[in-house]
């Protein structure tokens, strides 16, 4: 096969096991940078770059390896810009996992409209968010959020569990308390 | 199974990561105690929530269209003439300057054979040639540390700074107000003369503003034209020719002229 050929399969690839996943990608950066305009070019900046780099890709989970490419890019870009968002207090001890529980204000949620949801999630640090977004959102197992954000299963299971703590408290606390 | 077992293992049970052995014993305890069910119910009208479509933001039209141009143009390009290609493909991303060094120079190759054979002829070919200069220009700008000559978010250090630089004295707006800082200030050298370039800075995005006089010519609104990926809008106002270059998206440029026109 000539180079030729073999550019244009490369391409050909890359547009199938790749570009399909340009939505969850958008979602992903929309979440983390919450902007439209920023979210837009880092995913066009992560997709050529992917690109760069797609012959060296040999696994089969096209989506983690690009969510894991854009994530990168947000977080470059939330360093550089929203700094204070990146270094709010997070620690990853489990034993909160207790503490979350038996919240007698806690009340099964119905109806919960949707711009509220947003609200609470987007004043989410982003290390919670982003576990939600993955989990919920996109539907990925334990095992591939790992692959994207990094982290082993097992803290990928205690992070949502905290993260779900913490939107249930943001949504159910009155308005104006809790930030 | 406790609950304290439960409230440890209720995440990976809602989240289908649970072996079936531990998920049994999670759906038994979970049927027999309330408050444990109560919270697992929670989590469940929170997911619920969470998958809501409205919180789901697809990409936006046209993203997926300039993604694959980008990437055609790049497969063809590169096909066509190796290196060229590399560096046409990197100076779209605009964390990598160093390669776009290559097309800003042939593009003052192609500056001064243009300089050498005569102006080109007025009208759209010579307004689109010289929007490439203004490009060259820009990408010039962003490459070495000289984007500013004089560094200044203050248009009263700004314009004076241009005196006895200029034959004329350029019109500096500050739009910090407006989320266009005005970075400073540079001479450059375009079209044949000495020009003004303001330079402002839009999140990540620089932009470079070209003033120059055009005497006689009448006031004409803003075209916009593509050029290497970056938006270049030229306008005439006040017997001054201008030009805004940037890779900001170009609802926004049309934005920031129309704050300079004002």
């Amino acid at each position: 096969m000539g180079p030729r050929a073999e550019q244009e399969r490369g391409v050909a690839r890359f547009e199938e096991s790749v570009l399909p996943h340009m939505d969850s990608a958008y979602n992903l950066a929309r979440w983390l940078t919450r902007n439209g305009h920023d979210a837009e070019d880092l995913v066009q900046e992560s997709l050529l770059r992917a690109f760069q780099a797609f012959q060296g890709f040999r696994g089969t989970d096209g989506r983690a390896w690009l969510l894991a490419i854009v994530r990168n890019a947000c977080y470059t870009w939330l360093r550089r810009n929203r700094q204070q968002e990146v270094t709010t207090e997070f620690d990853e001890e489990v034993h909160t996992l207790e503490g979350d529980a038996l919240n007698p204000e806690k009340l099964v949620l119905r109806e919960v409209d949707s711009a509220r949801v947003r609200q609470a999630l987007e004043e989410l640090p982003a290390e919670f968010r982003e576990v939600l977004v993955l989990r919920e959102m996109e539907g990925l197992s334990y095992k591939e959020i790992g692959t994207v954000v990094d982290i082993p299963v097992g803290t990928v299971m205690s992070r949502l569990a905290r993260a779900r703590g913490r939107l249930q408290r943001g949504l159910t606390s009155r308005p104006g308390e809790e930030r | 199974m406790s609950c304290q077992e439960t409230r440890v293992l209720l995440h990976a049970f809602l989240d289908d990561e649970l072996d079936p052995v531990r998920s049994l014993g999670v759906q038994g305890h979970l049927d027999g105690c309330r408050d444990c069910a109560r919270e697992h119910a929670a989590h469940r009208s929170l997911r619920a929530a969470l998958r809501d479509q409205a919180l789901y933001f697809r990409s936006p039209q046209g993203l997926e269209s300039r993604v694959r141009a980008a990437l055609g143009s790049q497969g063809a390009i590169e096909r066509r003439a190796g290196w060229l290609g590399a560096a046409g493909a990197f100076l779209r991303m605009r964390w990598a300057w160093l390669p776009a060094g290559a097309v800003a120079g042939l593009l003052a190759v192609t500056v001064i054979i243009i300089g050498r054979f005569g102006a080109p002829p007025p009208g759209p070919l010579a307004d689109d040639l010289l929007g490439r200069e203004v490009v060259a220009s820009h990408v010039r700008s962003l490459m070495a540390s000289h984007l500013t000559d004089v560094p200044s978010t203050d248009q009263h250090t700004v314009k004076p700074w241009f005196n006895g630089r200029l034959d004329f004295s350029p019109p500096v707006k500050d739009l910090a107000g407006e989320g266009f800082a005005l970075v400073g200030g540079r001479l450059d050298y375009l079209a044949g003369r000495p020009v003004a370039a303001l330079v402002y800075q839009r999140r990540l995005h620089v932009i470079n503003l070209m003033i120059w006089p055009a005497p006689g010519e009448p006031d004409r609104s803003p075209t916009v034209a593509l050029h290497q990926g970056y938006h270049v809008l030229h306008w005439t106002q006040g017997g001054m020719g201008y030009w805004a270059v940037s890779d900001l998206n170009e609802n926004e440029m049309k934005e920031f002229v129309g704050l300079v026109q004002r």
